[in-house]
């Protein structure tokens, strides 16, 4: 989902100077991971997303400080890549939960910023 | 105007070839509606729309999901000229059906999922490129004439 990331928007890449982003790249796929682990997590605790992703949170909002628009863009890509991936599985009613999941980790990360 | 490389070109047109355009705009609009329920305050003359089983089985959903994505056609033919193309639609969905332009945003976003779902590998990156910026082209014109 990442290279579908940066290459449709490539604004998001401003968040990554020190990273070696073609294709394939250790780091990306590092990276990449780490962010599927969290939403792991999530998953996990799906009552309590605050609880579970509260050092995230503080580190998005006091370190990284990502623009809260981008966490819409890479919500929409990996939605994009689990429709590419399972197109079976992922039906309307799928769809309409994992949108509302990714923007609930998407409400619970940026929810310290100000 | 809008610049088109070549490769965004080839791979829009390449793909839309393949599009099956009854299918996917009716799905499109369906997920719309069933994803972002909020849009369904502009179709309240559609019938039954209470459930996602509902919506995807509802012919009037059906039948509009044609004919926006039959529309949608007319850019891919005319990617050189988007804006003009819609210059009419854009009034009407401004002066008579009062759609919000954020709604374009959101079906064309849906649109590329529905094109992910449906290609598989075949969606690139490079090829989900494309066709964000096409439909990123698409919502500006049709919200172009608002006033």
């Amino acid at each position: 989902f990442s290279s579908r990331l940066f290459s449709s928007f490539p604004q998001t890449k401003t968040y990554f100077p020190h990273f070696d982003l073609s294709q394939g790249s250790a780091q990306l796929h590092g990276h990449g991971s780490k962010v599927l682990g969290a939403i792991g997590e999530a998953v996990k605790n799906i009552d309590n997303i605050t609880g579970a992703l509260a050092t995230l949170s503080e580190l998005h909002a006091y370190i990284l400080r990502v623009d809260p628009v981008n966490f819409k863009l890479l919500s929409h890509c990996i939605l994009c890549s689990v429709a590419a991936h399972f197109p079976n599985d992922f039906t309307p009613e799928v769809h309409a939960a994992w949108d509302k999941f990714l923007s609930q980790i998407s409400s619970v990360l940026t929810e310290k910023y100000r | 105007m809008v610049h088109w490389t070549a490769e965004e070109k080839q791979l829009i047109t390449n793909l839309w070839g393949k599009v099956n355009v009854a299918e996917c705009g009716s799905e499109a609009l369906a997920r719309l509606l069933i994803v972002y329920p909020w849009t369904q305050r502009f179709f309240s003359s559609f019938g039954n729309l209470s459930s996602p089983t509902a919506i995807i089985g509802n012919p009037k959903v059906r039948a509009h999901g044609k004919k926006v994505l039959t529309s949608f056609g007319e850019a891919v033919k005319n990617l050189d000229n988007i804006k003009a193309t819609y210059a009419k639609l854009s009034e009407l969905h401004c002066d008579k059906l009062h759609v919000d332009p954020e709604n374009f945003r959101l079906l064309g976003d849906i649109l590329v999922i529905v094109l992910a779902a449906h290609f598989g590998r075949e969606f690139t990156p490079a090829c989900q490129a494309a066709w964000q910026k096409l439909v990123r082209v698409v919502a500006h014109a049709l919200s172009y004439k608002y006033h």
